[in-house]
């Protein structure tokens, strides 16, 4: 079971409390773009039709596939995603 | 709060065995003596022929009415406590509740129990709950099901584990001062956020201290905030350095500082956590974070932490005598340290050889063709210190006979000499150059008692009014 606890923040409290998510780009140029297919059938439909898109762009695209959506991505690969792309694109469900 | 009931409380719980020995009574008490209150701290049903029994289920009126023990008989008149009595003493509750015959049959004397209120883990949730101690900090809730990583994600982590600061965690090393938690101690640069007793707490508390080790904490803050150290340049700056505590006295010992064997190294919990909990302030409440307003190029492993206690010897001034602090006091000195150069010299056994080696040592400092840059503290080390006692030089004589000897010809120092382009303005050729401004030399002594090996801890080499000066300031314990 979840439980929440209490924290006493030890920051000069001149961020928010709950942390902004990052900037979304300006545009895509000269971007790559990771589609991650997380093994739910017919993802990869979606993210074919999303690469479609992004080359008609001109936008470079790299591929990448979970072993299985069950599970959480292997840290390999999450490392890979991270050393190799700007922004992923991630199908969540079917 | 509502005031207290006039008449008599009992304060009890089922699980002590003299509060079951004195229950029975309670109904003749209250009939004879009434009105009464019977607070019960774990059992609803306890005293349940009694009108007045109130479950305490959350213990606030057992906190309020600062119960240490069980059973406590309590008189209260006009609203005012007038008396009180702890576990079974059949005389003292005889007189508190004016029944002569009381408790015939009952044994003269039984000790009571502890009070819930005072189980571990409780006191400060009460005292968070109920009591005067109001803190300000932002709460931050999480439901991370490990606190530890929740700081990591926060960014609260100068890299190793920081323990997670918790309410009552924070409330606990606040009992390790007197000061009002919401006093505010400075700015904290680099982005100048002020810093309060409570703010000082939450980090010591997420460093690993001690509550006791709370006036040295705030101690070194005060000093490192001072405009003469020069925290702002010193944390953002491209060289090595970082804020090191040197601490001197009585405090030392009590909080069980180390400075002996291993003084400048790990192992122990008041020296790692002491210089963890400043630059945890630096980090969380200043934004001093590297990559970010930190812009070190190396930095060194003491940026993590850099706090030990000097080896005092009755012949040998203390650092913190040497500079202003009344004998018998405690005190921090605060210095913008780099790293640690072993000196050995096994050999020498005149103060003149040593002073030499040391001499030589120190002229390493920043660039051999430096001067007048980088302070330095010299640690000597029991063995080493022997010779120059054994010899009757004090401290303030190996400091003069090391000024002295380091004194530099300027045509080996200016930029070009010996093949080396770093050096110094050719205009000091004809001069003879100090390596280190006045008082920029400090002398400690600390360390195991084996071993002919002190060190050198180069200071930041902006120094002085254009940097950091060592700054000494007295604990207030």
């Amino acid at each position: 079971m979840t439980q929440t606890s209490v924290m006493l923040d030890p920051t000069g409290e001149l961020s928010p409390a709950v942390r902004a998510r990052l900037a979304r780009p300006e545009s895509l140029a000269g971007k790559t773009v990771g589609l991650l297919d997380i093994s739910k059938p017919r993802g990869d439909v979606f993210l074919d039709r999303i690469e479609e898109r992004l080359a008609e762009m001109d936008v470079t695209v790299k591929r990448y596939r979970k072993p299985t959506f069950t599970r959480v991505a292997p840290t390999e690969l999450k490392q890979q995603i991270a050393g190799e792309v700007d922004l992923v694109v991630e199908g969540l469900a079917d | 709060m509502t005031p207290l009931p006039d008449g008599l409380i009992v304060v009890a719980k089922r699980d002590c065995p003299t509060c079951q020995l004195v229950e029975p009574l309670l109904p003749d008490i209250e009939r004879q003596a009434g009105p009464l209150t019977v607070y019960s701290q774990d059992d609803p049903a306890f005293a349940a022929g009694v009108r007045g029994a109130q479950y305490d289920s959350t213990l606030e009126h057992s906190f309020r009415l600062q119960t240490e023990f069980v059973p406590t008989l309590i008189r209260v008149e006009n609203g005012e406590e007038v008396e009180r009595t702890y576990g079974w003493h059949r005389d003292d509750w005889r007189r508190l509740t004016g029944i002569e015959g009381l408790g015939e049959d009952l044994p003269m004397m039984r000790p009571g129990c502890g009070s819930k209120t005072l189980e571990p883990g409780i006191a400060e949730k009460l005292e968070l709950q109920f009591g005067d101690t109001h803190l300000h900090a932002r709460e931050i809730e999480t439901d991370a099901d490990d606190l530890i990583e929740a700081c990591y994600e926060r960014g609260w982590s100068d890299g190793l584990p920081v323990v997670p600061p918790t309410p009552e965690r924070v409330l606990r090393m606040l009992r390790g001062t007197d000061r009002d938690p919401a006093e505010e101690i400075g700015l904290v640069p680099p982005d100048l956020a002020p810093c309060t007793v409570e703010k000082v707490a939450i980090n010591a508390v997420m460093a690993g201290c001690k509550p006791e080790y709370m006036p040295v904490v705030l101690a070194a803050l005060e000093a490192a905030l001072t405009e003469e150290f020069g925290l702002h340049g010193l944390l953002c700056t491209t060289m090595f350095a970082g804020p090191m505590i040197i601490v001197n006295g009585p405090v030392a010992k009590s909080i069980g500082m180390n400075s002996g064997g291993n003084a400048l190294g790990q192992g122990n919990r008041a020296n790692a956590t002491i210089g963890r909990a400043l630059q945890l302030i630096v980090r969380n409440v200043g934004g001093g974070r590297p990559g970010e307003i930190d812009r070190a190029t190396l930095g060194t492993p003491g940026k993590y932490t850099f706090c030990f206690a000097e080896a005092e010897d009755s012949e040998w001034l203390p650092l913190a005598e040497e500079r202003g602090v009344p004998s018998g006091n405690s005190a921090v000195t605060l210095f913008a340290g780099e790293g640690v150069q072993g000196i050995v010299d096994q050999k020498s056994r005149t103060p003149e050889s040593l002073a030499k080696s040391f001499a030589l040592a120190l002229r390493v400092v920043d660039h051999p063709k430096m001067a007048m840059a980088g302070d330095a503290v010299l640690v000597v080390s029991p063995e080493h210190s022997r010779v120059f006692i054994e010899a009757g030089w004090t401290k303030a004589r190996l400091l003069e006979e090391l000024e002295n000897l380091l004194q530099f010809p300027g045509e080996e120092m200016v930029a070009g000499a010996g093949g080396i382009t770093e050096g110094l303005p050719e205009q000091y050729r004809d001069k003879t150059i100090p390596k280190f401004r006045p008082g920029g030399l400090l002398i400690v002594r600390a360390g195991g008692t084996a071993g002919l090996f002190s060190a050198v801890i180069a200071g930041w080499a902006a120094s002085g009014p254009v940097g950091s000066s060592p700054v000494t300031r007295e604990v207030k314990v």
